[in-house]
């Protein structure tokens, strides 16, 4: 133990040379007992960075900051510790850089524009928070175990934890009104007392432990239709959301983050458009929550790390990321991560790869592309956490990816379908169509679907795992007729087969299509979308039947009833009866329908007839 | 100050110089290099270690020599010298004058890197610009502090266009000091006289700003260009409170000059050869548009790059296209026929136009028009491509007006003079009148009310 002791002593402050600057990627000499993923401070502005190589004397550090000015002789000092994040009350509402400075405080620090060496701790050392304690002296705790909580925002309540690898008695408990630095909780434990704060440091890039991992089986509902219905996500699973520029990842991870029904979101841009992050930050602190009417803002964590911030803190940035989303976890929440997008993460991996002069991978990808994907993604789960109660947390990671020129082969896109179970699959074709969300339903796929409709049929109805197979059914069958319309035209196909086009359309264009800017439309209830759905389909069979029963096809497609159909999905919450009116209007429009071509034609041709020839 | 010289230059290979026993050198400081015959070029430091450093020098490396080449270290990173008045003048790729006018006397010098603005202190672009162009206004408009490039080919007239948006570029909402930022990469002399001489004539030169690298010189120079007329743009826009409208042109030149580098540096190509930081590279200049809260000024971008063979997925438009907020895209299709601006409105996007248009802004039947004008196009378009497979009788009556319609939208609403300049009522009227062609029933996102008020 004192060896270690001595050893950490040296480390912390101890200082190197830099012998080399190449971009973000900087060489030391010198550095007292370095460890592979320690952070240091590089240069006389002190830098932020950390140790990705070690090679005899030599560390090589990716800097966090931009490296100008920086050269060989300047000091590197190394902090003895790996990069970390504090966790704690004064998460929720906060935005981040890619390594946890907030972005408010730096503004008000140094300006609108970030500039270098600042260091700034990721909680406010001020705020103090009321502390209720759950344990008393005496009790004995263990690792995970509540000590107690703090109402962090209206919405969440934060329980402070005994962090991992720690049991004890507990010896002192100071309930009250407290800042993040305060000890809390004395504990007894071997080897001595030891004072617990509200707040915990923990490396980003060791996944906080937990009890066990459960299959994921509950859905997470985003309220976007078809996601949901069509290829749902579980609470726990990993998605992901490949498409071209222009084709709507943006705005289907905005909408998860707004939408989802999980208790903590966590929404990372990573190397994006700074006015996306700027819209995001406009945009949340006004919007209510569907579920608790309060500022969605009270359960969100932001980390903005644009495309012309630092590289290096843009690998940070998604375990900064996910390491606050499994400690929310860890207290028993269920936390939506959305990573947009994951591919500037990836080339961010390739460019200190570069760097480093490693053998490359695919088009230039480090050969480490897809394992570092996978541990990611693994990060995601439903947990039994730490603790006596054997609470469940999970946590659900949405990642968009960007493939070059939309093409789906190359490493980081592959590398992803790896692991994700979910993919939902963009494309620019119909976007150019204003179809939005631009999910192709042909390409796209959930794995989640099976256990996700044994819950549809017991929470919402028995018959929707069977409408939304038919729904798929139908839209499968449109693009194989497509092909033959394509060839040869629309006249080529029966009555029967138009209705089938017409059906399908209905599906794409009153159920799928959803307007992400519209105050009803951007958001649907699991039972509402049950409701269009069965309208949707409704149509579909009175229609076919109809027709069989002799009507005119071009009747039953050109009825009034079908703008009905067209507005239902702009029936707000409160009003659900009125799909039951649609529905009934729509079965009695087209026996009308049925009715009216009988008598038209009963006189010279049996109404039989004209079924035949429908069929 | 002490500059120190060294004549230790032990390697000479393309723009790049290795040189030795260099002492407190840093990363990114900027160097002069003197040739033998005693001009002096300059350089900037990629790579420093203990005892070499990797010069990159922005000049011809031709007539360079080891033993007499003198290096010199001037301590501090490349600097662009800015006062108000740069406006009206005319520099070369690396920001000195070269319109025979006196130097610069600066206020100020600013390293020409800058620094990413914090995303907290971004506002949000949603200022219409009236570009008096149809098809820009009326269906993908520019917004202030937006970055909208222009996806072009090689022989298309996207210099006539980015020099009509400068020339006529407004802003409805009263009078505001607006400047034009002109940065040309390797475009010919004949394109960069082009644009000298609309400036000029047109007296746009008295609020513009032009900073000139030809096809001939030096290639490695135009890895500066765009960063140093950004750095005077966000002079103009954050300090002296302007507006400021930069066009870039070409980006692909600069990509290129980019690839030479990085290709000289035996660095691990991506795709197509280009670095694997091009996406980072890029996004640091295209992200130095916008506009900051409780800051009078803006900076709104607009690149050109020519497409090679006009794909969109080769990787200079396709990550730009990831970094922009939206393109317009010419086609050559449109040309061909004569259509000037030949701008192909399908693809076109900006994505920030919701913000920016609407009652109060431009109209409030705008976005409404904006999405018929444009399904009804596609709809027309798609059309056409049926006539062509199964001939004009497959299709329905319906379908011919429409296909009518994409015709008639082309000729009249698309095309216009390379120097008209149409008010945003001028532009939207016109597509109101369009829509007369096609039946009432099928005017499905435009609103019952606004039909009867602009159509009646």
């Amino acid at each position: 133990m004192q060896e270690v002791g001595k050893e950490q002593e040296i480390r912390d402050g101890g200082t190197g040379e830099i012998v080399k600057v190449s971009g973000p990627l900087v060489i030391a000499r010198g550095l007292p007992f370095p460890r592979m993923y320690d952070l240091v401070r590089v240069g006389h502005e002190q830098l932020i960075g950390e140790i990705i190589q070690l090679r005899g004397d030599l560390a090589s550090v990716q800097v966090y900051e931009e490296t100008s000015g920086i050269g060989p002789g300047d000091p590197v000092v190394s902090t003895g510790g790996a990069l970390s994040v504090e966790l704690g009350p004064g998460l929720l509402g906060s935005v981040y850089d890619g390594v946890q400075r907030p972005l408010d405080l730096m503004r008000d620090k140094v300006g609108d524009f970030i500039s270098r060496g600042l260091e700034m701790p990721g909680l406010n050392r001020e705020r103090a928070w009321e502390f209720e304690p759950s344990v008393r002296v005496g009790d004995e705790v263990m690792e995970g175990d509540v000590l107690g909580t703090i109402q962090e925002t209206p919405v969440v309540q934060h329980r402070v934890m005994v962090p991992p690898g720690v049991a004890g008695r507990v010896l002192d408990v100071k309930g009250g009104s407290h800042t993040v630095t305060e000890t809390v909780v004395v504990l007894e434990k071997e080897g001595g007392e030891l004072e617990m704060t509200l707040m915990q440091r923990w490396p980003v890039r060791r996944p906080r432990p937990y009890k066990e991992k459960k299959p994921p089986r509950d859905p997470l509902i985003t309220g976007q239709r078809v996601l949901d219905t069509f290829f749902p996500v579980a609470k726990g699973g990993a998605a992901c959301v490949p498409g071209p520029f222009g084709s709507g990842k943006t705005v289907i991870q905005h909408q998860i983050a707004k939408w989802a029904d999980a208790d903590i979101i966590l929404f990372i841009g990573c190397g994006e458009r700074g006015n996306e992050m700027t819209e995001v930050l406009l945009e949340f602190p006004e919007l209510i929550d569907p579920y608790s009417g309060e500022l969605l803002m009270n359960r969100t964590v932001l980390i903005a790390n644009t495309s012309n911030m630092p590289v290096a803190a843009r690998e940070a940035s998604v375990y900064t990321g996910i390491t606050i989303a499994e400690y929310y976890r860890d207290m028993g929440y269920k936390v939506a991560l959305q990573a947009d997008s994951t591919s500037r993460w990836a080339e961010a991996l390739r460019e200190i790869s570069g760097r480093l002069e490693e053998m490359p991978g695919e088009e230039g990808y480090p050969a480490y592309l897809g394992s570092r994907v996978a541990s990611f993604y693994e990060r995601a789960g439903l947990a039994i956490c730490l603790g006596s109660d054997r609470r469940e947390g999970s946590v659900t990671v949405v990642g968009s990816v960007s493939p070059p020129g939309g093409d789906l082969s190359e490493p980081v896109t592959q590398a992803t379908l790896r692991v994700v179970k979910v993919f939902w699959g963009l494309e620019d074709r119909l976007a150019y169509r204003r179809h939005f969300p631009a999910i192709n339903w042909l390409i796209s796929y959930s794995l989640y679907l099976g256990r996700v409709e044994e819950q549809w049929r017991e929470t919402v109805s028995s018959d929707f795992p069977k409408l939304r197979s038919e729904a798929m059914a139908l839209l499968q069958r449109e693009a194989e007729l497509e092909e033959i319309v394509r060839l040869i035209g629309v006249e080529a196909l029966s009555a029967g087969e138009r209705m089938i086009m017409e059906g399908a359309r209905s599906v794409r264009e009153d159920f799928l299509q959803q307007n992400a800017y519209d105050p009803v439309d951007t958001f649907s209830s699991i039972k509402k979308q049950y409701l269009l759905l069965k309208l949707v389909m409704s149509f579909y069979e009175e229609g076919t039947r109809a027709l069989e029963d002799g009507a005119q096809l071009h009747d039953i497609v050109n009825h009034p009833v079908r703008g009905d159909i067209a507005q239902a999905k702009f029936i707000s919450e409160e009003n659900l009866g009125e799909f039951e009116t649609i529905q009934a209007k729509t079965a009695d429009s087209m026996r009308g329908l049925v009715e009216r071509a009988a008598e038209e034609v009963g006189e010279d041709r049996g109404a039989a007839d004209i079924a035949a020839e429908n069929r | 100050m002490l500059v120190k010289e060294y004549l230790t230059v032990r390697e000479i290979a393309g723009p790049l110089l290795v040189v030795e026993g260099v002492e407190g050198a840093k990363y990114g400081e900027l160097v002069e290099v003197e040739y033998p015959d005693g001009a002096v070029g300059l350089g900037n430091v990629l790579e420093v270690s203990e005892d070499t450093v990797l010069v990159q020098s922005f000049e011809e490396t031709r007539g360079l020599n080891i033993g007499q080449t003198r290096i010199r270290f001037r301590g501090r990173g490349m600097e662009l010298p800015v006062s108000r008045d740069i406006v009206g003048r005319v520099f070369d790729g690396l920001g000195r004058p070269i319109d025979g006018g006196p130097d610069i006397i600066p206020d100020k010098r600013i390293d020409v890197n800058g620094n990413p603005i914090n995303p907290i202190a971004r506002d949000y672009p949603s200022d219409f610009i009236q570009t008096g162009v149809s098809a820009i206004d009326g269906l993908n408009p520019l917004v202030r502090g937006q970055k909208l490039p222009v996806f072009s080919g090689s022989g298309l007239p996207h210099s006539r266009l980015a020099a009509q948006i400068a020339r006529q570029g407004q802003v409805l909402a009263g009078e505001e000091e607006f400047s034009v930022v002109f940065a040309a990469m390797g475009i010919t002399y004949e394109d960069a006289d082009y644009f000298t001489r609309e400036f000029t004539s047109t007296a746009a030169i008295e609020r513009s700003v032009l900073f000139i690298n030809l096809a001939d010189d030096p290639a490695v120079e135009r890895i500066a260009t765009p960063k140093v007329a950004l750095t005077a743009s966000e002079y103009l826009a954050f300090e002296l409170g302007m507006h400021v409208l930069v066009i870039l042109t070409d980006m692909t030149y600069y990509c290129e000059a980019l690839r030479e580098v990085s290709a000289a540096r035996k660095e691990v190509p991506g795709r197509r050869g280009y670095p694997g930081y091009l996406y980072t590279d890029l996004a640091t200049i295209y992200e130095r548009a916008g506009r900051i809260k409780n800051v009078k000024g803006s900076i709104t971008q607009i690149p050109i790059l020519t497409m090679p063979e006009d794909d969109k997925t080769h990787p200079i438009p396709d990550l730009t296209g990831y970094i922009t907020e939206g393109q317009i895209i010419l086609s050559r299709e449109l040309f061909r026929r004569g259509i000037y601006p030949p701008i192909d409105a399908l693809p076109s996007l900006s994505r920030l136009k919701e913000k920016g248009i609407g009652e109060g802004k431009t109209r409030e039947d705008h976005s409404n028009l904006s999405n018929q004008l444009f399904s009804a196009y596609a709809r027309g378009k798609e059309a056409k491509e049926l006539a062509v497979i199964l001939g004009e009788a497959a299709l329905s009556e319906e379908d011919k007006l429409f296909a009518e319609f994409s015709d008639k939208f082309e000729e009249l609403f698309v095309t216009q003079g390379e120097y008209e300049n149409r008010s945003i009522e001028e532009t939207l009227a016109l597509g109101w009148e369009l829509l007369k062609i096609l039946p009432r029933h099928e005017l499905k996102r435009v609103k019952r009310e606004q039909i009867e008020k602009y159509m009646d």
